[in-house]
């Protein structure tokens, strides 16, 4: 196979792993202090497009409207992470983890038929941002400039991360809420203005990553769905919690279904979900988690 | 009787259990005793199966049983009470017993006739024994703490241990349960021979109930030996008994 | 005698032969719409009654139990429809595949606690989807596989009364009288010495094993046990629908089946049967009016989770024990 091929191949699984890093992050952290499976992670996520494509249309001719479409959606659907775990979620956290995994469901559900209520139920599309249309040769492959800006936006996020849950206080708070939540009460910390605040900042970047992915995928139903098994399986490959577990967890999905479409045409999903089924058995606490 | 030998066990470094050795004879009313993180519970729980000791031995009437699942242990004549309660908190009192003697006996694969009809007489009589027959149709999680207690005795019983380890039998209790529930061990204990191992934090209650008594400090056995030569120890009066 | 429960003139009726009669009279006093309804009630009935074996009874949460109804599917579907074996033979293996594909994922799951426990069964249930979904040769892939022919039933015209019944009324007679006797095997199983060890792990695990019971070796064969009763819900429901579709093995369907079982009452052994019942019907009248129906269901699961825990047959023993109270109060 020529180099270039696979070079390609590579790349085009980097950008789907930056991508999906951006959207499973948000379930690692929120499983990670939470203990919980969001289902209405992905859901948040769609939101995030929506509401992106709303913008756009709002701000249509200027130049900069994607931009500050993506932002009125990843700010919008924090709001609505915050308004729902203020609400409802708080009260689940005694609960057995049946009612906390079927609540998100519920969302699921809810915010599904919500979308179709509103944006209806065909295709939406919004182009990529002028800056960023066209593409750059390298090693002989067009690379888009907007996978390229995405595959730079993954890695910055997840310094981010890093940063803030490694170097700041907050972090240090977030880091001790997943390890022990009744020590973090003992300490007199506010756990649930931590709890509240992951829960926001983890809907931020779904819906960040919803209204990012508008450029190169079209906005359906039930991309909720489909998005939230894909990020289940990274959070699950990298270590449920684990931060840097997730992002690596990203890139080895991508890659293995990059390239697993060469190896077993037909079967790349078949590869994706066997290794998550063969890590689960092995390392249940992922690649990079902690010791269950 | 029960045998542990240089039984250890580190957590992360720390050391829980730093080589205890122990023997209680069989028919023996014992007590470990030892202030909060002496190593009492991982010492029970290294007895029962539930922690992997890093070294040492455990054997009962000198069978190896060092790191046997519980179920195998509970099996080989051990029964256990534990610090937090533990019993089945939506079944019945009486079900919660019957279900120990299913258990025991070995009718647990049984998948076709009713459950209810097996061990009634049985049940009730030990129901009976511990005082508890008059809850017999309560749910269990709705008894008062110091019945919850004597029902996880009950449960205890009814795999018709040789060896029964308390944690903390009367914890939590006022002081005439206390009285009533060590009574009420000592009065069964006699009845089916048991032997007996218990960790407790009332020292009139260990002084006048046991036949021994072994001293943990830091994961280390100070002492052991009758009441009387523990009360005149001067390392243990020192240590633990807040003598200076 | 303690323990026993009185016997009150309630309990004397007996409560389920009146439901099967009256059941299995849908055919000749309602229309054919009704005969399809009540099949997929009785379907999902028997699916929601296996699932709640490892969740109301062991307290296990599996959020993959689609899993083992799509291998029932698939397999009684492949046999009868590719190797054109007769149901007689079909039907069993159906349960026996299921089984199988319990056993084995089962083996790894009980391994894991709680949450983990639910993310693997999730994760081997997805793992059923993408086969299904790619496995062109065999499962038909996302084309799925159509046109199962149902059952030789002609048999069914020697019975007197029954010779002017259409294919799909016999089937969903045999359909009751089969799923009928899968729950009261289950039934049997859940009052069983066996079942009650199931409920003392639910209660306490850690409890449990010091009876003396290997309790991984019991949530293993509960979730045997529930994988095959799952997998003969799947035979039935691939014949009901005349196809298997990878569709059937999609996660949100666990999720249904769950939904299923809570709004019945897990903590009742007739909570899911009701359960199936109550969703069908309300699934049917919301959809007459709306195409919103999972808004609709989410809101209701909403209702359920955070004031109606104990579903609808909890609600009712509630309701009772509160007129009975009331009633005892005003004697005295």
């Amino acid at each position: 196979m020529a180099p270039s091929f696979l070079f390609s191949q590579f790349m085009g699984g980097f950008t789907t792993a930056m991508f999906l890093f951006l959207i499973a992050s948000g379930l690692s952290l929120v499983f990670g202090v939470m203990r919980v499976i969001n289902f209405a992670h992905g859901s948040f996520y769609m939101l995030g497009a929506y509401l992106a494509w709303q913008g756009v249309q709002w701000l249509h001719p200027r130049a900069e409207a994607f931009w500050l479409a993506a932002l009125f959606a990843a700010l919008g659907v924090a709001l609505l992470g915050g308004i729902v775990e203020r609400l409802f979620f708080r009260h689940l956290y005694g609960r057995e983890e049946l009612y906390q995994l079927l609540f998100t469901y519920a969302l699921v559900l809810i915010l599904g038929d919500a979308a179709k209520f509103l944006w209806g139920t065909g295709q939406l599309s919004v182009s990529s941002p002028p800056v960023l249309a066209g593409s750059v040769e390298i090693f002989g492959t067009a690379q888009p400039l907007y996978n390229l800006f995405i595959m730079a936006v993954g890695p910055a996020i997840a310094l981010a991360g890093w940063f803030v849950l490694n170097r700041t206080g907050v972090g240090r708070l977030v880091r001790a809420a997943s390890y022990d939540r009744e020590m973090l009460d003992a300490l007199g910390a506010n756990v649930g203005s931590i709890y509240t605040g992951m829960f926001v900042f983890s809907s931020f970047l779904a819906g960040l990553s919803g209204a990012l992915v508008t450029p190169i995928q079209s906005i359906v139903p039930g991309m909720d769905v489909l998005i939230i098994v894909q990020a289940f399986i990274v959070v699950v490959i990298g270590g449920m919690g684990s931060f840097w577990g997730t992002f690596w967890g990203s890139v080895i999905y991508g890659q293995v279904l990059s390239f697993g479409i060469l190896i077993f045409p037909g079967f790349s999903l078949f590869s994706v979900f066997a290794l998550m089924a063969v890590i689960l058995i092995v390392r249940p606490w992922g690649l990079f988690g902690r010791p269950i | 009787m029960l045998e542990v030998r240089d039984l250890r066990k580190a957590f992360a470094g720390f050391v829980a259990v730093g080589g205890v050795s122990l023997t209680v004879e069989t028919r023996q009313i014992a007590a470990v005793i030892g202030p909060n993180g002496a190593g009492k519970s991982t010492l029970f729980n290294l007895i029962t199966g539930h922690i992997m000791p890093d070294g040492g031995r455990v054997l009962l009437d000198g069978r190896d049983i060092t790191g046997a699942a519980p179920h195998r242990i509970c099996r080989m004549g051990i029964g256990r009470s534990f610090q937090r309660t533990n019993i089945f908190a939506r079944l019945s009192v009486f079900e919660n017993v019957q279900a120990a003697f299913l258990a025991h006996r070995g009718r647990g694969a049984n998948f076709w006739a009713r459950s209810e009809d097996f061990y009634r007489d049985e049940t009730a009589g030990l129901l009976a024994s511990i005082g508890l027959d008059a809850h017999a149709d309560a749910i269990a999680g709705t008894l008062s703490y110091g019945n919850q207690k004597q029902l996880e005795l009950g449960i205890a019983l009814a795999s018709d241990p040789e060896v029964l380890l308390l944690d903390e039998p009367t914890a939590g209790m006022s002081a005439t349960e206390t009285r009533e529930t060590m009574q009420l061990l000592r009065r069964i204990a006699g009845e089916r021979g048991l032997t007996l191992l218990f960790t407790e934090h009332d020292m009139e209650v260990v002084f006048t109930i046991a036949a021994k008594i072994a001293v943990l400090h830091q994961g280390h056995l100070l002492a052991e030996g009758t009441p009387a030569e523990m009360r005149s120890d001067p390392e243990v009066r020192r240590v633990y008994l807040g003598e200076h | 005698m303690t323990g026993r429960r009185r016997a009150t003139l309630a309990s004397r009726i007996p409560w389920t032969l009146i439901v099967f009669l009256a059941a299995a009279t849908v055919p000749w006093i309602g229309s054919r719409y009704d005969t399809f309804l009540a099949s997929q009630i009785v379907i999902d009935a028997l699916f929601a009654v296996s699932l709640n074996l490892l969740l109301g009874t062991t307290g296990l949460v599996s959020f993959g139990h689609v899993a083992y109804f799509g291998v029932g599917a698939y397999v009684c579907g492949i046999l009868m429809k590719t190797y054109e074996v007769p149901f007689v033979l079909a039907f069993p293996a159906a349960g026996l595949g299921a089984a199988l594909f319990a056993l084995v994922s089962g083996y790894f799951c009980v391994r894991l606690q709680k949450l983990y426990f639910a993310m693997l069964t999730l994760a081997f249930s997805q793992i059923v989807w993408a086969i299904a979904y790619k496995w062109n040769d065999v499962t038909g892939g996302d084309q799925g596989l159509p046109e199962i022919p149902y059952p030789d039933l002609d048999w069914m015209s020697a019975i007197p009364g029954f010779g002017d019944l259409r294919i799909g009324d016999r089937f969903y007679l045999l359909t009751l009288v089969l799923v009928a006797l899968s729950i009261a095997a289950l039934r049997i199983i859940t009052r069983s010495p066996f079942g009650r060890m199931l409920t003392t792990i639910r209660d306490n695990p850690e409890r449990a094993a010091f009876i003396g019971l290997n309790v991984r070796a019991y949530q293993l064969a509960a979730f045997v046990v529930a994988g095959a009763f799952a997998g003969l819900a799947g035979a039935l429901y691939g014949l009901f629908s005349r196809g298997v579709f990878a569709d059937y093995v999609f996660w949100s369907k666990s999720a249904e089946v769950i939904i299923m079982t809570i709004l019945g009452g897990m903590d009742y052994f007739w909570g899911p049967p009701v359960g199936a019942l109550a969703l069908v019907w309300l699934n049917q009248q919301i959809t007459a009016y709306t195409e919103y129906w999972p808004f609709v269901l989410g809101a209701i699961l909403l209702v359920l989770l955070f004031a109606f825990t104990g579903g609808i047959v909890g609600g009712i023993v509630a309701g009772f024990r509160f007129a009975r109270y009331r009633l005892a109060r005003r004697d005295a």
